[in-house]
């Protein structure tokens, strides 16, 4: 389902996002990466930042305490 | 009213300028024009006016010569309005100074009883968190009302969002940011983001479908849940800004009151136009106007402001 994915559980802010973008960057335009994000200050912050960089966010599931993105890369 | 600034009232002193001419300076003009004494004898601290703490880089790296050649101890200070203030000047040499400041297009700031430099946060021109361009808006307030005299100091300011960092409640008169959040159902594909984003509970998802249920009462306008939408179901409906009146800080500290919950860009400057008026029709000299305002009544502000604040139903509403 996805191209790649990265587990960003116990990863704080803003570290979480700087690896997804990362991470994105190194993908070509349309892949998806899948996003493990915790609840809390992750879930309130990564998304809006993933989208302010132009990015889609496709899913999200939640999953217990933490949550399951999918994101395509623009 | 007692001022703090510069306590000789009366002294007029000849100063001679270039060398040649001999110019009267009156210290009562001094202290508007924002040249604050020190401890220091004939020593003052010269205030720079720079609305919202912006400058651009060209003026400041002109603005440190000039500092860099006045200032006695080679120092500037950031002032708690987010002036730039040079110390350590020779009052000998305002004259200069002031013609070379102008000549790069700097003006001095102000101290004493008028409407003050406004200040502002980034704003929504670069602070992912700004809802309101308060830079402009900081910009729109200096070039129409600083220096308007009232009946004591009359200050200003700008917050983006209800994060607050221009501390609007401290103002005696403050505005800050909010966003009127809209959601659609039909964009909507119940991913639970929103209600996760929201820092103040005001988004519950529903245990079913996973949609958002809204409680505007808890809502604080801060666009969050807009921010945080992937699919752009939550939308910002207008933007605008809370408006606050009476705060202080100082020895006795105020709370300014939430006078207008929503109100659009355009009808700022009537709004502070209007308060102005107020201001010096009720308030006594050196009279901050949190103080007027216990005097006189609030009810009386409003009833005043009416034709400004009508219509601006709250957010959520």
């Amino acid at each position: 389902m996805s191209d790649s994915s990265i587990d960003l559980r116990g990863v704080m802010c803003p570290i979480n996002f700087v690896k997804t973008k990362l991470k994105l960057e190194a993908m070509n335009p349309g892949e998806i990466l899948e996003v493990i994000l915790d609840s809390g200050d992750p879930i309130q912050n990564v998304p809006k930042s993933i989208k302010e960089e132009g990015h889609k966010i496709v899913e999200v599931k939640k999953e217990g305490d933490f949550f399951r993105l999918k994101v395509q890369r623009s | 009213m007692t001022d703090h600034f510069i306590e000789d009232k009366t002294t007029k002193v000849t100063v001679a300028v270039d060398g040649t001419e001999a110019q009267k300076f009156d210290f009562n003009d001094l202290k508007s024009g924002g040249f604050i004494k020190q401890r220091q004898k004939d020593l003052f601290t010269v205030r720079l006016r720079c609305p919202g703490g912006r400058l651009s880089t060209e003026k400041l790296l002109e603005i440190s010569k000039i500092a860099h050649k006045y200032s006695k101890k080679g120092v500037v200070h950031f002032s708690f309005r987010q002036s730039l203030e040079i110390l350590y000047v020779d009052y000998k040499e305002f004259s200069n100074v002031v013609a070379e400041l102008e000549k790069i297009g700097q003006k001095v700031a102000s101290c004493g009883p008028r409407v003050r430099v406004p200040t502002a946060c980034g704003g929504c021109e670069y602070n992912p968190n700004g809802l309101t361009d308060t830079q402009k808006m900081a910009d729109m307030v200096d070039k129409t009302f600083f220096g308007t005299p009232t009946p004591h100091k009359f200050k200003t300011s700008f917050s983006g969002c209800p994060i607050d960092c221009a501390r609007t409640k401290e103002m005696d008169m403050g505005f800050q940011g909010v966003v009127d959040p809209t959601w659609e159902e039909e964009s909507c594909t119940g991913c639970t983001i929103c209600s996760e984003a929201c820092k103040e509970d005001a988004i519950a998802s529903d245990p079913d479908t996973g949609k958002p249920i809204f409680d505007p009462v808890k809502c604080l306008f801060c666009g969050d849940c807009i921010r945080a939408c992937p699919t752009e179901a939550w939308k910002p409906k207008r933007y605008g800004h809370i408006v606050r009146i009476g705060g202080k800080h100082g020895r006795h500290p105020m709370e300014a009151v939430e006078v207008c919950s929503f109100l659009p860009d355009e009808k700022v400057p009537d709004a502070i136009k209007m308060t102005i008026d107020w201001y010096n029709a009720n308030g006594k000299r050196g009279e901050r106007i949190g103080n007027a305002l216990k005097r006189v009544g609030l009810d009386n502000y409003l009833k005043h402001m009416e034709p400004v604040f009508q219509n601006t139903a709250k957010a959520g509403a």
